[in-house]
């Protein structure tokens, strides 16, 4: 056999010095976490608090007031009779199969990290659609948030804060908030060209512009974003029971590692209930606060 | 429609150039050295929208600037207001050069000074139409009562009482038109632009709308800077036209001026098949009358007759046009002698036309007599004589000068 050469074997860097390269990254991010770890967990504090506070809330209280405030949340966003009864039927199900605390848990870790995604989010939305150059910048950030593995991001945050309900949230958020920066960008860029130039016209701020204008016209298309990271935090709850986020993710964890198909079965379905609640209920808000537009399209 | 402060230019633009590209700046050198739109487009990437246009408005009038699609008129209407940037010159409002304001002062010169009335109607479809209508006042911080109750007023005048709660995607292409013409009206400005805010309406809603924009312009005198594509609608409302073509102003002036002395081959190409029946009025084509008698004595009047080559004349008093006298009638009553004064018996009725009419309304009473069709103004004067011959020639196929 001939020597080795560039040709056949592809020209890698030499073992020792990746070795070296990996070590030197590590160790420094290491070093950056025990530096600075605490004083970011100190960041996180308040954060930390609410979502326990949050928690222990859902779980505490009587189920059949925490019921009869989801009934009330569900009826005021969609006012639809059929749908409440829909969500009653579904949490009673889950509640008799004892997965109400689990499912509490879930609810609010998702709560909080969907307010959280659009607190962050429609401001960056907004920022892009006003400039192109943050446009070409965020973009491809979005582009990695959601087709690295979630496990990946997962491991410079554990490093950092460890295991517990605040990397799960960053994990969450990371994974669950492009859609809606996307789409709150979209939406506005897709604002009628004629209708903001009137607003323009009439002598209306930047402020007036947006607040007035830019986000109600944008709003079906942000709902449709808001909605997209809904679905995509519940998606991550598996995932991110991993790093100790309790909720309905935990016992789907311990069935993948035991094989207790039934109780996978069963919280998976608890998971897509909640989901599908979400999802209708949300999209009946959207579809209430649009009608306007009386199908006709915009003017 | 026409009154005295006429003449007082409101809106002056001087040596505006507008260039679309990345370094306009760096190009107009070459725009300044007099190289085609085509060839700065093919060597630098860079669109000549507007090139070196001066023209002038005058407060209270209705300034047409009329174009074909591409010719520059959308992106000239949205400099009276910044909506573009001009690359260089001057635009100048009340005397002030607007192209110097800062955001704040541009964002209040718009709320206070102009309006504007869109081709697709730029309605907001999340708000109520009174909301759209009040919307200008809004922007303005106005309170909310007030600014209702203003709005519908104007949502009235323009005939959609009733329409308040609606939102506009329920109404039609008209309705949605008026309620951008309410919309415009409502913050009192002085100026209004339309940007060819009829061209998307059906030819009956069109002409409608006409009516009623001349009908309010005749109450409110604003000062509207209108934009079309249509020659007549541009003849029918424009108390000024200027001409766009491929970025550059080809004519400006009064719509018979653009009719009759079309400045070159483009214009001419344009105002060929105008109807002109329809587009000029009786006063722009009448000639001075021929022969005016004032004279009390029948011996006068033959003698103010005989001055001028004509054998008849029309007979005016203090008040005004009275009819027509012949000749021949005038020498038979001499002959017979009874008679000293002009009477009534001696003239003939000849109905009397308006200065203001379009000539097709008054074609039928040319046929219908055999002199010339004395002119009257509002007060009955006598302002000129329409022949049959002029009024032919006007509308026969020569399109040449008067």
């Amino acid at each position: 056999m001939a020597k080795e050469s560039w040709v056949t074997e592809f020209p890698d860097m030499e073992r020792s010095d990746l070795i070296a390269l990996r070590k030197t990254l590590d160790g420094a991010y290491r070093e950056f976490s025990r530096e600075h770890g605490d004083l970011i967990e100190s960041f996180f504090d308040p954060l930390l608090a609410f979502l326990v506070w949050f928690e222990n809330l859902l779980i505490g209280a009587p189920w059949l007031l925490i019921l009869a405030v989801i009934i009330g949340l569900a009826y005021a966003a969609s006012r639809s009779w059929k749908l409440c009864l829909g969500v009653v039927g579904a949490l009673l199900t889950i509640g008799y199969f004892g997965m109400w605390e689990n499912t509490m848990r879930t609810l609010s870790v998702i709560t909080v990290c969907t307010l959280l995604s659009l607190v962050l989010g429609i401001p960056v939305g907004i920022a892009m659609a006003r400039s192109d150059r943050v446009r070409k910048l965020v973009t491809p950030m979005l582009d990695i948030m959601q087709t690295m593995p979630a496990f990946v991001y997962l491991i410079p945050v554990v490093m950092l804060l460890g295991i517990g309900k605040i990397p799960g949230v960053i994990a969450v958020v990371i994974y669950a908030i492009p859609p809606v920066i996307r789409l709150t960008n979209l939406g506005i860029r897709l604002v009628d060209k004629e209708v903001l130039e009137a607003a323009t016209a009439y002598g209306a701020s930047p402020w007036q512009r947006l607040w007035g204008v830019q986000l109600p016209l944008a709003m079906p298309t942000i709902m449709a974003g808001i909605n997209q990271t809904i679905m995509m935090a519940l998606a991550m709850v598996v995932i991110a029971s991993m790093i100790g986020v309790k909720g309905l993710g935990q016992p789907v964890l311990k069935s993948i590692t035991n094989q207790y198909f039934t109780l996978g079965l069963l919280n998976g379905l608890a998971i897509v209930a909640l989901a599908i609640i979400f999802d209708r209920v949300s999209q009946a808000y959207a579809r209430r606060t649009q009608k306007h537009s009386g199908g006709a399209g915009h003017a | 429609m026409h009154n005295s402060d006429k003449t007082r230019p409101l809106i002056q633009i001087r040596g505006l150039y507008k260039l679309f590209g990345k370094e306009p700046e760096k190009v107009m050198s070459r725009v300044h050295g007099g190289e085609s739109k085509d060839r700065i487009l093919a060597d630098t990437g860079h669109t000549l929208g507007l090139r070196d246009i001066n023209l002038e408005v005058r407060a209270g009038e209705i300034f047409v600037i009329m174009g074909l699609s591409g010719s520059g008129k959308s992106t000239l209407i949205r400099h009276f207001n910044r909506l573009i940037d001009p690359t260089e010159g001057e635009i100048l409002v009340d005397g002030t050069d607007i192209t110097g304001f800062s955001a704040r002062e541009l964002e209040s010169f718009r709320r206070q000074k102009m309006s504007m009335v869109f081709q697709r109607f730029g309605l907001m479809p999340h708000r109520t139409v009174i909301d759209n209508v009040a919307y200008g006042l809004s922007v303005q911080g106005v309170a909310k009562a007030e600014r209702l109750k203003k709005a519908a007023q104007w949502l009235d005048t323009v005939g959609l009482a009733g329409y308040e709660q609606q939102y506009p995607s329920r109404l039609s292409g008209g309705q949605q038109q008026r309620v951008g013409l309410a919309r415009a009206l409502c913050t009192d400005a002085e100026i209004l632009l339309m940007d060819e805010a009829f061209s998307a309406l059906d030819p009956l809603i069109r002409s409608e709308m006409q009516d009623q924009l001349i009908g309010l312009q005749s109450k409110l005198q604003k000062t509207i800077v209108f934009i079309t594509h249509d020659l007549d609608e541009a003849l029918r409302l424009g108390d000024r036209i200027a001409i766009l073509k491929d970025g550059e102003l080809v004519q400006q002036g009064a719509p018979e001026d653009i009719l009759l002395n079309p400045a070159t081959d483009y214009v001419e190409a344009f105002v060929k098949d105008v109807n002109r029946a329809r587009a000029l009025t009786v006063e722009t084509v009448m000639k001075p009358p021929a022969c005016r008698i004032t004279a009390e004595t029948i011996d006068e009047a033959l003698n103010q007759m005989k001055k001028t080559s004509e054998d008849f004349g029309y007979y005016v008093n203090d008040d005004g046009y009275q009819g027509v006298i012949l000749q021949q009638t005038l020498e038979q009553a001499m002959q017979k002698g009874n008679h000293k004064k002009v009477t009534s018996i001696l003239i003939e009725t000849v109905p009397a036309i308006q200065a203001d009419s379009i000539l097709e309304s008054v074609i039928p009473d040319t046929l219908d007599t055999d002199f010339p069709l004395p002119v009257v103004d509002d007060h009955g004067q006598l302002q000129g004589q329409l022949s049959r011959s002029s009024l032919a020639e006007v509308l026969g196929d020569v399109a040449t000068s008067q």
